[in-house]
Parts: C-alpha cells; sequence; structure tokens
C-alpha cells in the first residue's frame, strides 16, 4: 500500500513536471496567439484588447500561475480560437481516440506476440529471416507512409485494377457523408471506417512488440524446463501453450506500456491522413492556430496517459509475475 | 559479417553514391519547372514529349521524381545523422557529468529526462517545432533537444557502473584530476551501449524529420526532403500515387538498413545485455 501510493505520488509530480515543461517550451516560443487570430485589417489596439481579454498580457510566471490554478480546479481553460472551453474540445475528440487506440493497441499486442513467438520457435530458419526483414521494414516506415499507401490501393488501386465493392474500404473520415443510417448500420459503417486506420498502427506497433517478443520468448525457449518438458514427451501445443506463454507472457505485458506511446504518435498522422477527428487532429490544428489552452490540454491528456500505463504496467507486474514480488 | 549486415552496407553505399552522383548528373535541374501541363503526373517508366525517360515517373510541376528522391535524400540523410549524433554527444555529456558530480545536479538532469520521457516524442516534437520558425536548423534542434534522454540515462548507469572499478580508483590515488579521469578512463568504457543507441537513432531521426516535414513544421519546399516530397503526393494520391510512394520507398529501404546495422552492431557490443527496447517515435 505504501508502495503503491509512493508510486502515485512520484507519477503525480512527473506529470507536473511534463506539462510546466510544456507550458515553458510552449511560451518560450516567438510567435503570438493574440496575431493570429484579430483579422488582419484590425488595429494594434484591438489587438492589444484581445490580448488582455486573453489573459496574454500578463508576465508568463503570472500566466503559469493561472493556468496551473485552473488546471487544479479541472478548469482547462477555453480555446482561443473556437472560445469553446478546453474540456468539450477534447470531450469530442477523446473517445475517437481512444476508441482508435484501444482496438490497435489489442490487435498490436495479440499480433506482434503471435509473429515473434512463431520466429522464436522457428529462430534461425527462413521463416524467422523473412519474418525478421519484414517486421523490421514494416517497423521503419512512417505510419503516414503506409497510410497514404492504403488510401492509394483503395482508390486509385480500386479503380485501376478493379476491386469487387465487397473489398472497397472507405478511406476518409468516420461516417459515410450524407448517409443517415441508426443502429448497427450505423455501428458497421464506422467500423468499415475504422479498417484502414487499426490497420496501420497494428501494423507499426506489432511489429515493435515482434521484435521484442521474438528475444524473449526464444530466451524462455532456451530454458531447463522448457527442455524437460521437451523431453518427457508433452505435445508441442501444451509446451508452448501451458509452460513457455506463462513464463513469457508477463514481462511483455510492459510491451503495453512501451508501444502506447508510439500508438499516440502514430494516431496523430493516421488521423491526419484518413481524416478522423480525434485527439491527434485536435492538437495538430491547435498547434498551428498556436491555440495554447487546447494545445496544453491534449499534451496534459497525452502525458498522463503516457504515465498512467507506465505506472499500471509497474504495478500490474509483480501480480502477473510471482518472481517479481 | 551476417548478409543483413551486408546487405544494409551495400544498400547505403549505394543510397549514398546516389544522393551525391544522381542530381549532380540530372540532364534537366531538379528544381526547375518546365513545360508544367504537358510534363505533369507522367507514371513510372513514362517518357515525356521531349523523349526523356522518367524512371519514376514526374510530379504536379512535371519534375523527375527519382532525381528528386535521390536530391531530397541529401537533406533527409544530413539531418537524420547530424540529428541522431548531436541528440548522442549531448546525452552522453548530460549522463556522463550527472552520474559523475552527482547530487542535485543529477537529480536535476534525471527529473527533466523522466519528464521528457514521459510525453510521447512526436508530441514534445510538434509543440516545439510548430512554434519556431520551419527550417533545416529547427528540425536538428528540435531532435536533439526531444532526443538525448534515452542515451543521457544509458550513459548514466554506464558511468555510475565504471566508477566503482578499481582502475578509476587507481588514477584517482595517482593524483590525476576528476574531470580527466571521466575523460580518459571512464567515458571511453562507458560509451558502448551510447554508441548502438546513436546508430538506431538515426533512423529514428530520419523518420521523425519526414513526419515534421510531411506535417509541413519540417524542411520547407522547394528544398526537397523525403516527408515533404511525400506530403507534396498526398493531394495527389487518388490519381498519381507514385509521387508519394516513391519517396517513401527511398525512406523505409534507408530506414531499415540503418536498422538493422544498429541490431548487429548492438550484438557486436552490447551482448546480451543491451535488450533494450529502442522506443519509436
Amino acid at each position: 500500500m505504501r508502495l503503491l501510493l509512493r508510486r502515485l505520488a512520484g507519477a503525480l509530480l512527473l506529470l507536473w513536471l511534463v506539462v510546466t515543461l510544456t507550458f515553458v517550451l510552449a511560451r518560450a516560443a516567438p510567435g503570438d496567439a493574440a496575431a493570429l487570430l484579430v483579422a488582419p485589417t484590425a488595429s494594434a489596439a484591438d489587438a492589444a484588447r484581445l490580448r488582455a481579454e486573453l489573459g496574454l498580457d500578463a508576465p508568463a510566471p503570472v500566466q503559469y500561475a493561472r493556468w496551473l490554478g485552473a488546471v487544479l480546479r479541472g478548469d482547462l481553460g477555453e480555446s482561443f480560437a473556437s472560445r469553446r472551453p478546453v474540456a468539450d474540445v477534447l470531450g469530442e475528440a477523446l473517445p475517437v481516440s481512444l476508441l482508435l487506440g484501444t482496438l490497435s493497441l489489442g490487435l498490436t499486442f495479440l499480433i506482434g506476440v503471435a509473429v515473434g513467438g512463431v520466429q522464436a520457435v522457428r529462430r534461425g530458419r527462413p521463416l524467422d529471416t523473412a519474418l525478421t526483414v519484414a517486421t523490421t521494414a514494416v517497423y521503419a516506415a512512417p505510419s503516414f507512409w503506409l497510410a497514404l499507401a492504403l488510401v492509394a490501393l483503395f482508390t486509385y488501386g480500386a479503380a485501376t485494377w478493379g476491386l469487387p465493392a465487397a473489398v472497397r474500404l472507405p478511406a476518409f473520415g468516420l461516417r459515410s457523408p450524407g448517409a443517415e443510417l441508426t443502429g448497427l448500420a450505423a455501428l458497421a459503417d464506422v467500423a468499415r471506417h475504422l479498417v484502414l486506420p487499426v490497420t496501420v498502427l497494428t501494423a507499426v506497433g506489432a511489429a515493435g512488440v515482434a521484435r521484442y517478443a521474438r528475444s524473449s520468448i526464444a530466451d524462455v525457449l532456451g530454458t531447463d524446463f522448457v527442455r524437460t518438458a521437451r523431453a518427457k514427451g508433452l505435445p508441442r501445443r501444451r509446451i508452448y501453450g501451458a509452460h513457455v506463454l506463462r513464463v513469457a507472457l508477463p514481462p511483455l505485458v510492459v510491451l503495453l506500456a512501451l508501444a502506447l506511446p508510439g500508438i499516440v504518435a502514430g494516431s496523430v498522422f493516421v488521423e491526419s491522413v484518413f481524416a478522423i477527428p480525434g485527439m491527434g487532429r485536435a492538437m495538430l490544428s491547435a498547434i498551428l492556430a498556436r491555440d495554447h489552452p487546447v494545445m496544453m490540454g491534449a499534451a496534459i491528456v497525452y502525458a498522463g496517459l503516457v504515465i498512467g500505463a507506465n505506472l499500471a504496467a509497474d504495478l500490474a507486474l509483480p501480480a502477473l509475475d510471482p518472481r517479481r514480488r | 559479417m551476417p548478409l543483413a549486415t551486408r546487405a544494409s552496407l551495400v544498400l547505403l553505399a549505394l543510397l549514398a553514391a546516389g544522393v551525391l552522383l544522381v542530381p549532380a548528373m540530372a540532364a534537366v535541374d531538379p528544381l526547375a519547372i518546365g513545360d508544367v501541363l504537358s510534363t505533369r503526373l507522367l507514371p513510372p517508366f513514362a517518357r515525356d514529349p521531349a523523349g526523356r525517360l522518367h524512371l519514376l515517373g514526374t510530379d504536379f510541376f512535371g519534375r523527375d521524381i527519382f532525381v528528386r528522391t535521390m536530391l531530397a535524400g541529401r537533406l533527409s540523410l544530413a539531418v537524420g545523422i547530424a540529428g541522431a549524433l548531436l541528440a548522442g554527444a549531448a546525452g552522453t555529456l548530460v549522463g556522463a557529468a550527472a552520474a559523475w558530480w552527482g547530487g542535485a545536479l543529477d537529480r536535476a538532469a534525471m527529473a527533466v529526462a523522466d519528464a521528457l520521457l514521459a510525453i510521447p516524442r512526436l508530441v514534445l516534437l510538434l509543440v516545439v517545432a510548430a512554434l519556431w520558425s520551419p527550417g533545416t536548423t529547427t528540425v536538428v534542434t528540435v531532435l536533439v533537444l526531444t532526443g538525448w534522454m534515452g542515451v543521457a540515462r544509458m550513459v548514466r548507469g554506464e558511468v555510475l557502473g565504471v566508477r566503482a572499478l578499481p582502475y578509476v580508483d587507481a588514477a584517482r590515488a595517482l593524483g590525476v584530476a576528476r574531470a580527466r579521469v571521466l575523460w580518459r578512463h571512464v567515458l571511453p568504457n562507458a560509451l558502448g551501449p551510447a554508441i548502438v543507441a546513436t546508430t538506431l537513432g538515426v533512423g529514428n531521426a530520419i523518420l521523425l524529420e519526414s513526419g515534421l516535414s510531411f506535417l509541413g513544421m519540417g524542411i520547407q519546399p522547394p528544398s526537397p526532403s523525403w516527408g515533404n516530397m511525400i506530403a507534396g503526393g498526398r493531394e495527389v494520391i487518388v490519381t498519381a500515387p507514385w509521387v508519394a510512394i516513391a519517396p517513401g520507398l527511398a525512406l523505409v529501404v534507408t530506414v531499415l538498413a540503418c536498422t538493422l546495422l544498429g541490431d548487429a552492431l548492438r550484438d557486436r557490443i552490447a551482448g546480451d545485455g543491451g535488450e533494450q527496447l529502442g522506443g519509436r517515435a
């Protein structure tokens, strides 16, 4: 219990450091939000009034104190650009990204461990080499380029090679425009739109997980208890399923926490290419518009997710792996 | 030498020769825009009305994509290598100083490193890059600002380990100054993992540069980089996908070769202890 509290305190301290650093970085940059917001024809007095209204005329430490105080009260402020509460802007975007992220993270883990496991079992054989090159190549590909390649395949490719209608997947947005769908049909529509983005995020994530899972499963395959299991004639299915996975899986749970930042980064690009209204797109447009409150809100959410995931992995590991207690 | 390592070296050598020679030998300036209407968006292996063969086709302004990809490679490779090397050097300095002098310096440096590591690197990059005026210097600067932490932690750990070895005590007992002991005796024996991480960092830096340029916050046109070439192809992805696909292929091959080389180096230098996951982007 004391350990839990200490870890929690550490995580909160880290979160505070992160948002403070982000604040400093954002404010240290040249470029003035008010200048972007006022009309080009506005007078200097108008710009000054807007700056005062947004609280941008106060000295930086005062701005920081005000902002941190509001955040501690649960108020993320108001977007400079849309004048809506930041919590509302992010509240609309977050569920979309969470749906995309959890689907991808789950598939990333399943596929990554499966591929890594196959490689470990076939270590040094042609299949292993082929999969190593394949995973390293996917790992080396930028997610936005993979996304564009899929868009090309399902637009240009579908038209050029005449893909059958059943496998033509929508390449943009989250819903079919203009279609008034309800119930299951609406759900199926969203699912069809999610196939390509989830594929890109999963491919990139799973390639990374497989690279790691391969070596950690191979380590377990070399242990004495696996040789014993083989020697006493257990069927392969039982050796791998019951003995190897049980020892190899817990450390891989940590991978879920490590894979999260990659999925977050990937989602910024993937949401941008596939025009999906999630956190990544919200943050990108906030950054481009110097919309500090939304940007800081997004940074808090992202950092909170990553720090929370690391904390959860730290705490889950002893529960899953008695040797770590 | 394993086949993969040899293949990577050959690929990188070919690429280096390509980026240096191809733009220099090209018949037409890869930045010049000529007769746009008759030469734009030609598919790969097509000839334009003047009879010139375009190996990978042409872009929206009728410029040869193969030559431009090679020209972009100069900038992308230079930025990737510079970004990774400088980040590695900065991380080594911070990590070594933190471990060697300890105390408040150590705690402060590691707190900042942990905080920066807790933000996805891309988010950090975007926040910093978008707010400064875009360009090559900005990209290298933000790559260093957001890339030193991993190496710093590694070097710190190594220096802490090496510091406890008898020959360090011996050097101190002989009256060698502390800073000189660090530089001459400790650092050379603590650098292995940092070198591996920096090599693997080259591929990562190239990826991040391309990502920033893709979003319009990195290297600005008309200077071609792989990222901004892919961004340029995005608008015509539905009608002329090769414009975005070709520079991406060059990028994938480069990062793949860098990663395979880094892996090979890790196996050589770090042995079994070096199984740290090189975090992506």
